[in-house]
Formats: structure tokens, C-alpha cells, sequence
């Protein structure tokens, strides 16, 4: 059982990783798309793997689903001006590099020292659809509209935003 | 090493790759999938926390880790319609060619 876990969790970690790296350093910009929702599948297995059946769902259904596919919209609407002998990265892009090794050196070195992350495994819990249901509607009623506005308010304003404004001028 | 700093460590080698995306890149697009990506490393925290923490039963971690995802997503629509809304105006979505605020 122990190897089996093991050996998924490699999978999966190595998809995520190369997915997210492949996504950022490719220079055709569907192929990055098609990086980043390897990067997502990824990530809703270690999400199922972690017994979050409904955030892992949730995860294919919102990432894979829609936000991938406006990524797409958004690159195939804006395509034809990138030249190809341009670099793809800015011209500070090794101090850029340097300070995110250096943010994951301390992220490393404080997980490895940390007393938190030694806890054993819990035995699993039961968490059903219904008891988040439940919890959204009782205890988490609040942050729900709280939420609901918010998408609503992004939504409208991204349409206004990429709203022709002026229809005679172009 | 405990499962629990493999998965902080995945994280924090996915948020470090969002961030160097983030910051390197000249694409506005590629800018923001690193930030998507910086966003669902955080989830993969919460994720982990919730699940090796003492009570799983309370739910904290998967509410916080829906809420984020809504979050992230209209992030990501207002994002998009953003960087659209600028490639009509300079005909490049590349960043170090916008660089006037002047409509």
C-alpha cells in the first residue's frame, strides 16, 4: 500500500511539475495551453490522492474546463503580431530567475526544518458532497453570496471590458 | 521525509515555476498562467493542510480551496478581457511595449 502511494504520487508530481514548467517555457503559446492543462490534470489527481473528491472535480470542471479554454480564446484573439525572432522572455530575466530560486530555497529549507510537517496521516476522513452542501448553506452561507457577488461583479466587468466601446471607429 | 513535505514541496516548486513564469515572460497571457498557477499551488497547501491536520471533519481547508478557486476564475475573466481590451489598443500583447498609461 505504502509503494502504491508512493509511486502514484511520483506520477503525478512529475506531470504537475513538467506540465507547469513546459507551460512557461514553450514558445508556441497553444502548446503552453496544452502544458498547462497537463500541469491542472496533475493537480486534481494529487487533489483526489489527498481523499478531496470534490475539489478535484471541481478542479477539471473550472481549470480544464474553463479557464484553459479562455486562455485559448484569449491567445487565438490576440495572435499575429508576435514575430518569432523575438526573445519570449524580458531582458531581466535572470535576476527574475534568481529571486524565484531563491523563494523556493526558503520555501525548501523551512519545510524541511519545520516541526508541522512531520504529523502522520489521520485516518481518512468522511466528507461527502452532502456535508459540503450542508456547510455551505449553514456555516459558510455568508462567504458564498460573498462569492456569488463577486463572480457576478468580474463577470459583468469583463464584459464591459472587452466590449467594443466605440463601434463607428474601427 | 513525511508525505506531508512531499506535498508542501510539489507546492513550492509549483509556486517558484509560476513565479519565474510570472516574472520573466513577455507575453501579458504567459504572466497570467503563472499567476494561475502560483494561485493553485496555494489550493494544493490548503488541500494538504486540511487533510493532515487534526480536524478534518470541519471542512475549513475544502471551503477555503472552493472559495479560491472562485476567485482564481474570475480573475482569470478579468484578466483575459483586460489584456484583450490592451491588444486592441497597442496591436501586441507583449509587456515591455506597454509602457504608456495615455489612451
Amino acid at each position: 500500500m505504502p509503494d502504491e502511494v508512493t509511486l502514484s504520487f511520483f506520477i503525478l508530481d512529475v506531470l504537475t511539475i513538467v506540465g507547469a514548467a513546459a507551460a512557461l517555457t514553450l514558445r508556441n503559446l497553444v502548446h503552453c495551453v496544452l502544458a498547462l492543462v497537463l500541469a491542472f490534470l496533475g493537480l486534481a489527481g494529487l487533489f483526489l490522492q489527498l481523499d478531496a473528491q470534490f475539489i478535484g472535480f471541481a478542479q477539471i470542471l473550472v481549470y480544464v474546463g474553463a479557464v484553459a479554454i479562455l486562455v485559448v480564446f484569449a491567445i487565438l484573439l490576440t495572435r499575429g503580431t508576435e514575430s518569432t525572432s523575438q526573445s519570449i522572455v524580458s531582458p531581466s530575466w535572470i535576476v527574475s530567475s534568481v529571486i524565484a530560486a531563491a523563494v523556493f530555497g526558503v520555501l525548501a529549507w523551512t519545510i524541511q526544518s519545520s516541526m508541522a510537517s512531520q504529523h502522520p496521516l489521520p485516518p481518512q476522513p468522511e466528507v461527502t458532497v452532502k456535508q459540503i452542501g450542508d456547510a455551505l448553506m449553514s456555516r459558510f452561507a455568508l462567504p458564498l453570496e460573498v462569492i456569488g457577488l463577486l463572480l457576478t461583479a468580474a463577470l459583468i466587468g469583463a464584459v464591459t471590458i472587452a466590449m467594443q466601446e466605440k463601434q463607428g471607429e474601427k | 521525509m513525511t508525505p506531508l513535505a512531499n506535498y508542501l514541496l510539489v507546492s513550492a516548486l509549483l509556486f517558484s515555476i509560476g513565479l519565474a513564469g510570472a516574472l520573466t515572460r513577455r507575453n501579458a497571457i504567459l504572466v497570467l498562467i503563472g499567476i494561475e498557477l502560483m494561485l493553485n499551488a496555494a489550493n494544493l497547501n490548503f488541500i494538504a493542510f486540511w487533510r493532515y491536520g487534526q480536524h478534518p471533519e470541519a471542512l475549513t481547508g475544502i471551503m477555503f480551496a472552493i472559495f479560491s478557486i472562485g476567485v482564481a476564475a474570475a480573475e482569470a475573466a478579468v484578466g483575459l478581457a483586460l489584456i484583450i481590451s490592451i491588444y486592441r489598443h497597442y496591436k501586441t500583447t507583449n509587456l515591455d511595449q506597454i509602457d504608456v498609461m495615455r489612451g
